[in-house]
């Protein structure tokens, strides 16, 4: 199984370095391309699991995408495959900006470079749309019609409107979530008629 | 190389990047203040370059701040502690819980957890894109954003063109022709 394995590596390696060279706009805005790669492209873990690690991954502090890294090598490889996959997704830029700090009045007043990061923009906007119909769509299935627009209500209302800060709003509705089941249950026994 | 500038590198990146919560993003005005205000490591000018040069490449910006002031400080040695201070301490905290929560994956208090956090995602998907969909507009106007979009949005997903693909020609596009609009 060597060969299986040092493969996986590889396949780590590659997919994370690509994510971390076409990601524009730091780190959120690369997490549709992370998602391509572990869903879709490499079936790592399925749609369930990433929306979940990505919840998780968004109520802790720090870079959201290392994080993500992190954990797709980590749930391959272990440890070495957490450092594989942080490694290849953040060298290239790293090096890269050490490398052209002295260009850096060419490169943020070229014409050029900038065309070409104003033209990436719509297509991350959409990348994030589609996630974020897809993460829609699963609520639905799982909540149902008007519980899924009442807690859609209230977290825009939480993070937009008030707002709060998303990983204060995460974590609120995770201890919600804890208690979910169980009040579900409560309010079925009480619309039972009290049976016992 | 010395050992204090380790040590303060450390607990710099450590500190701003823990206490920094939704990504690199919002960490950023956190490490303005250890690298310019705390340890002087840089002054004003010389950040704002850094941002600016940051943001014009690609991936994390977090990493590309820590790489550039640690190698600034303390040579290859200092840009590598500056790295692990960023990423490793949130990294293992992610790996820990969600380990912990496979562990609980059948209990019903996990399960409603992973199925309340959803529509929170949703709508948090829902801001960013808007956010990215005005500032792209902004950038290039209706006429061009809109267009952009519409063919990213059949390019993956009628024809299920590989984003890295689609992103490629978006550069291209960029690169050729807007400067000249």
């Amino acid at each position: 199984m060597e060969g299986h394995s040092a493969k996986k590596y590889v396949q780590l390696a590659w997919a994370m370095s690509k994510t971390g060279v076409l990601g524009y706009g730091g780190g959120p805005s690369v997490i549709p391309l992370i998602r391509h790669e572990a869903v879709s492209a490499y079936r790592w873990m399925d749609d369930d699991e990433f929306g979940e690690t990505l919840a998780i991954a968004n109520a802790l502090p720090g870079p959201i995408a290392t994080k993500m890294a992190a954990y797709l090598g980590y749930r391959e490889k272990g440890v070495l495959g957490a450092i594989v996959a942080i490694l290849a997704h953040i060298l290239p830029s790293c090096v890269a900006m050490i490398a052209l700090l002295s260009f850096v009045n060419f490169l943020s007043h070229s014409p050029v470079v900038q065309g070409m990061i104003a033209a990436v923009m719509p297509v991350i906007a959409v990348m994030l749309g589609v996630m974020a119909y897809e993460f829609a769509k699963k609520a639905y299935q799982g909540l149902g019609r008007w519980m899924v627009v009442v807690f859609c209500a209230i977290s825009f209302l939480l993070l937009q409107v008030v707002p709060i800060h998303p990983a204060i709003v995460i974590v609120l509705f995770l201890a919600y979530g804890a208690v979910h089941y169980r009040l579900l249950g409560k309010l079925k026994n009480k619309a039972g008629g009290e049976a016992s | 190389m010395n050992l204090q500038n380790l040590i303060d590198l450390f607990a710099g990146f450590f500190l701003s990047n823990l206490l920094g919560y939704g990504g690199g993003p919002a960490s950023i005005p956190l490490m303005y203040q250890e690298i310019v205000t705390h340890y002087r490591w840089t002054n004003d000018t010389e950040f704002s370059n850094l941002l600016a040069l940051g943001n014009t490449l690609p991936g994390p910006i977090a990493t590309k701040i820590a790489a550039f002031v640690g190698f600034d400080v303390a040579g290859i040695g200092g840009a590598l502690v500056a790295l692990v201070a960023t990423v490793v301490p949130s990294a293992v905290l992610l790996i820990v819980l969600l380990r912990l929560m496979a562990k609980y994956r059948h209990s019903p208090v996990v399960k409603g957890m992973t199925l309340l956090v959803q529509p929170v995602i949703a709508v948090m998907m829902i801001l960013l894109t808007w956010q990215m969909g005005r500032t792209s507009i902004e950038a290039l106007g209706w006429w061009q954003a809109i267009p952009i979009a519409a063919i990213a949005l059949w390019a993956m997903e009628k024809r299920k063109i590989h984003p890295a693909l689609v992103i490629l020609c978006a550069f291209v596009y960029g690169g050729l022709v807007v400067p000249h609009i």
